[in-house]
């Protein structure tokens, strides 16, 4: 062969655009094998002239793949830097592709599931979660715009440095640098998780433990006040001076929890469902089931 | 509310997109939070909608397609329960008996989704064919129809909403008594708990738990925003990675696989 074929830069872009189409076809016998294909289009097209090599390589890239989505752009590169080879002649056989496909697919999902889907989606939705239930449009746009620049970086560059690192790139990803990110997203992960469990776990105990008839002088004496403003200053005054707004203290079991810790329904509660999605139970039903207990027990006057 | 037309076609395609999204979770139209908004945004209901899909991304939050496992469907409950917000014309009020509904509907949604992947397996046999041919261009296009019925799986029955009509499901909310819609609504305050469940299961280490108590105690004090809590877990993590690394060899890092929490609740 006179001269070497290489996938330009324009190839790559275009290989990664349609990457985002990875699961499109996402079916029980093969799963991600025909987006896989789809992706790898422009590459088999630039780098095989003959009819016969063509469909060869469209065979080869319609075998069983699945990998987290993101994740799948740094085996593309390192696939599409195997085949480039090979369309230059070099000996790489059906075998070393699928090998690297398959031999990559799953730690890297072991990658991706945890840092997208455990750590980030559930960091920005919260946050954007939060700016939206309090009616804020900046939680949506928040939301779309920062999830979308990290994915696309994500998926760009790691296809890139796949491509670019070529069959060594497994040895890199047990390096030092993706430990850190790993470990570091799992420590944010957990300090926020364990500050929303406290704040929008909504649990309230309304059954009344105590009503006690306070003293003359522990209450504002609605009935003995001035007339006029000057009797709503007075109020004002004695209720800032810590007087109480009726003379019957009324205090409810939710009263006493919080004096332990505000939030430790909710603490329970989650540590309850973490068992309950040990044991198999279906997230669906634990759902359902919190959906019944929640009626039955304002029902009874509980909550 | 009745909808006119522009609006009818406009909710369609919302809701074809968050069906293409449900499937290829890349933009991630099928996240309540967007869904739900841009529901809210074509028909007029923008705020309403907006506080639907944030109180349902909370829910949702642990929900992923892992492996060949399906989550439940956020598609199929964000579209159709913010369509059933609109129609019902209740504004706020309804976003607490609309997130009852979505809930079934997730399942509902599911199933769909299983029945289209079935489907999928059919269309590449039809694509080993024309790779066989060499038949690239035929492959593109088995793509781009896998791709379309997913989208359907959300646009056809938010059709059918469409088509019931603003009547029935007013009518259906509106029936439904005060201690229903109230429990719900604390069953709601509750369902939260399951996402965050999910995540900290797939999270947790002995070497995180600690943090998690960190962020749990300081949410207790209500002048720290969320941001602020970010930029203190933040602050945390990078001071533990750089003090594990001064640590030295061995005794900081390594010996801390576990998850005593977890253990506890396993063997409970």
């Amino acid at each position: 062969m006179a001269e070497e074929i290489r996938l330009s830069k324009k190839d790559r872009i275009a290989i990664w655009w349609r990457s985002t189409f990875l699961q499109g076809s996402w079916n029980y016998e093969r799963m991600q094998n025909g987006g896989w294909v789809y992706a790898m289009i422009p590459a088999i097209k630039k780098l095989y002239k003959t009819k016969e090599e063509q469909k060869a390589a469209l065979q080869r890239h319609l075998e069983f793949f699945n990998t987290h989505p993101y994740v799948a752009s740094p085996i593309l590169g390192v696939t599409l830097a195997l085949e480039e080879e090979r369309a230059n002649g070099a000996e790489v056989d059906d075998a070393a592709i699928q090998g690297v496909k398959v031999g990559m697919m799953g730690p890297l999902a072991g990658v991706g599931d945890p840092v997208f889907w455990f750590t980030a989606k559930p960091i920005i939705g919260a946050l954007a979660a939060s700016l939206a239930m309090a009616g804020n449009i900046l939680g949506p746009i928040i939301y779309f715009v920062v999830w979308n620049l990290l994915r696309m970086a994500t998926m760009w560059y790691t296809q890139e440095f796949g491509y670019k690192a070529g069959s060594k790139i497994t040895e890199d990803l047990s390096g030092g640098l993706l430990q850190d990110i790993t470990k570091g997203a799992s420590i944010l992960g957990m300090f926020i998780l364990g500050a929303l469990v406290n704040r929008w776990v909504n649990i309230t105990f309304t059954p009344i433990v105590s009503s006690v008839q306070l003293s003359e002088g522990a209450y504002i004496d609605w009935k003995n006040l001035p007339a006029g403003t000057e009797g709503i200053k007075t109020a004002f005054e004695q209720f800032a001076a810590g007087r109480a707004l009726s003379e019957v203290q009324v205090t409810t079991l939710q009263d006493n929890l919080d004096m332990l810790i505000p939030g430790l329904a909710p603490l329970l509660l989650t540590l309850f469902c973490m068992w309950l999605l040990k044991k198999n139970v279906s997230p669906i039903v634990i759902i359902l089931g919190l959906f019944v207990v929640g009626v039955v027990f304002h029902l009874l006057g509980i909550m | 509310m009745d909808l006119n037309l522009i609006q009818i076609i406009l909710v369609l395609v919302v809701a074809f997109l968050a069906g293409v999204e449900g499937i290829l979770d890349q933009f991630h139209f099928h996240q309540p939070i967007i869904a739900c908004t841009l529901i809210g945004l074509v028909t007029g209901q923008l705020i309403p909608c907006l506080i639907l899909g944030g109180t349902l991304q909370l829910i949702a939050l642990g929900w992923a397609n892992i492996g060949a496992a399906v989550a439940p469907d956020a598609a199929l409950a964000s579209v159709a329960s913010a369509i059933i917000l609109v129609l019902s014309g209740q504004g706020e009020a309804g976003v607490a008996s609309s997130i009852a509904i979505a809930v079934p509907l997730a399942v509902a949604g599911l199933l769909l989704t299983i029945l289209v992947r079935t489907i999928a397996t059919g269309i590449v046999h039809i694509m080993d064919r024309a790779a066989v041919e060499g038949n690239i261009r035929k492959i593109e296009i088995w793509q781009w129809i896998a791709i379309t019925l997913q989208g359907l799986r959300i646009a056809i029955p938010a059709a059918l909403i469409l088509i019931v009509g603003a009547g029935p499901v007013r009518a259906l909310l509106e029936a439904m008594p005060a201690w229903l819609t109230d429990g719900l609504a604390i069953g709601g305050g509750m369902v939260v708990a399951v996402g965050y469940a999910m995540v900290i299961n797939m999270m947790a280490t002995r070497e995180v738990w600690p943090f998690f108590a960190i962020g749990f105690v300081l949410a207790t004090v209500s002048e720290i925003t969320l941001v602020g809590l970010g930029i203190i877990g933040v602050s945390l993590a990078l001071v533990y990675l750089a003090l594990s690394k001064q640590g030295g060899s061995g005794s900081g890092g390594s010996g801390n696989i576990g998850d005593p929490i977890g253990d506890l609740i396993d063997n409970y």
